[in-house]
């Protein structure tokens, strides 16, 4: 970064176009490490926000826990049931706490009025949008680290019985959570706290398309070909053909990974554009008043 | 005449048929504090949320140090900072941590060091622990003010920063100010509603009218201008015309 601690001696000095591009290409780790230690902060004394990461996550597993016990009587005629159940319900809440971790971030900072004090420091979006993306890697750790450990405790489940597949499986779904989270970002920067909803529904208007607990040849014909267009069935796909028939998910990766990278591009190009028509309408200093 | 650190030129702002502001000029000098005063919408809060970068103008440029804002935004806002009795910091976070926070945001360097030195210079110290939600409006506004000046700025945009405080916090706010200013030749935009602490403080006045600028001087030029016996007289004098 240039110095601009004394005042230059012409004040009509033009900077140029690569001035500009090379400032807002270069990414700052503090500045990101700032947001993400201003977020940690709040669960230092908050219970409420605790809760909100291990309380939601706990009840699921324990329904659908009951329901896989059930199932389990009727083992002969669902093959897979019991394992597949409760592992998509832990790649579920992945990509949940995932879109969450991005969305419920950028709330806070609406519910404490602090985005003038972000956006009128040297933060970039693309910063901002990376601070989020951490809270949302941390966020998945911390609730797959819960379910998994009861899950073995509770029902003796071993989400690692999908192998090493897991990992792609879990990056895969990390990153549609972020498209999600970011995409529902930009419309609540957009339409303000009215649209608050978005941060809890949004999400959940991909679950039938993500074919989490059936397979994509359930749906009718004309939605699988949008389910196919979804990054997360092609993981939910990938995932029964390793429990089921034990064939490697590779093609299902492929278009989940494309995919994944083609909308989080996407996505991202879109938040810069909602961003700079928030600050063009005043929309920016005006969200959460 | 010493070079601007802020110069303004023509600048515009509409939010679809309403002006907010209507091509206004003009410059801050290093050391200068320039009070920008008007009625409630005379479109002050506007015309510093563009100097923030966080309002895009319709038209004309806001240049500092020499350099375009719009261009060079991450480089101008390292160097600028703000405070606003309407704008707080997470109620969540403690004092302490809540200037952690921005200590990193800006990269600064030696955190507690400089930390330390401004909780002691706004005389913080009983409530630098305390959860930001418990303070009273004094010490949230001095909080404000901390934010604002431990990233040691060139430039600092103060909208009311005495609004809601006692008159003895209030006086200790502008010795401070002064202070700072002789010290670090800090340049101050500074907007308040109290006449006598505009008189006090600012160099130069601006008086913004529906977006625009009707009257520019020293207090007593604008006084002397418009025949009236103090600058909260021209105030209302200039509120109430059509």
């Amino acid at each position: 970064m240039r110095a601009v601690g004394n005042v230059p001696a012409s004040p009509r000095f033009a900077p140029t176009i690569l001035d500009w591009r090379r400032g807002e290409e270069e990414m700052k780790v503090h500045r990101i490490y700032a947001l993400v230690a201003r977020h940690l902060y709040l669960y230092r004394r908050s219970l409420p926000r605790i809760m909100e990461i291990f309380y939601w996550p706990f009840l699921d597993l324990v329904i659908w826990g009951f329901i896989t016990v059930y199932l389990m009587k009727f083992q002969g005629q669902i093959p897979g049931a019991v394992t597949f159940f409760l592992g998509a319900l832990i790649l579920w809440d992945v990509l949940f706490r995932s879109q969450q971790g991005i969305t419920i971030s950028f709330l806070e900072e609406i519910w404490a009025r602090n985005l003038m004090n972000l956006f009128a420091s040297p933060l970039k979006p693309s910063e901002f949008l990376a601070a989020t993306m951490v809270m949302s890697v941390f966020k998945v750790l911390a609730v797959s680290v819960v379910m998994v450990v009861c899950a073995g405790l509770f029902y003796s489940y071993n989400i690692f019985v999908v192998g090493m597949w897991l990992v792609p499986f879990v990056l895969n779904l990390v990153m549609t959570g972020w498209i999600i989270g970011v995409l529902t970002t930009a419309l609540i920067m957009r339409f303000g706290q009215e649209a608050e909803v978005l941060a809890w529904s949004m999400v959940f208007l991909f679950q039938p398309i993500s074919c989490v607990f059936y397979p994509m040849e359930v749906l009718p014909g004309w939605l699988q070909v949008i389910a196919w267009m979804n990054p997360a069935a092609h993981v939910f796909e990938g995932m029964r053909a390793v429990l089921n028939t034990s064939a490697e998910p590779i093609i299902h990766l492929g278009w989940a990974t494309g995919l994944n990278l083609l909308f989080l591009g996407m996505v991202i190009a879109a938040f810069h554009w909602m961003f700079e028509l928030c600050r063009e309408r005043g929309l920016l200093v005006r969200i959460g008043e | 005449m010493s070079t601007p650190v802020l110069h303004v030129q023509h600048l515009v702002k509409r939010f679809g048929e309403f002006v907010a502001v209507s091509d206004i000029s003009f410059d801050i000098r290093p050391g200068e504090i320039l009070g920008l005063l008007g009625p409630n919408g005379a479109g002050k809060t506007t015309t510093i949320q563009m100097l923030l970068g966080v309002v895009t103008p319709t038209a004309g440029s806001i240049h500092m140090f020499g350099l375009d804002l719009a261009a060079n935004r991450e480089v101008i806002l390292q160097q600028v900072n703000f405070s606003s009795t309407y704008v707080s910091l997470p109620q969540a976070l403690t004092v302490e941590e809540n200037l952690w926070v921005i200590a990193r945001l800006y990269g600064l360097s030696h955190i507690q060091e400089r930390v330390d030195d401004i909780v002691k210079r706004l005389e913080m110290g009983e409530f630098r622990h305390k959860v930001t939600r418990k303070l009273s409006s004094g010490q949230s506004t001095r909080l404000g003010l901390a934010k604002a000046f431990l990233t040691e700025p060139k430039i600092l945009f103060l909208d009311e920063p005495t609004a809601s405080l006692d008159p003895d916090i209030a006086q200790k706010i502008r010795s401070f100010l002064r202070e700072e200013r002789r010290s670090s030749g800090l340049s101050v935009l500074y907007t308040s509603h109290n006449m006598h602490e505009m008189e006090e403080m600012s160099d130069r006045i601006i008086f913004l009218q529906r977006g625009k600028i009707v009257a520019e001087g020293t207090a007593q030029e604008i006084v002397a201008r418009f025949g009236q016996a103090d600058l909260e007289e021209v105030f209302v004098k200039l509120a109430r015309e059509k």
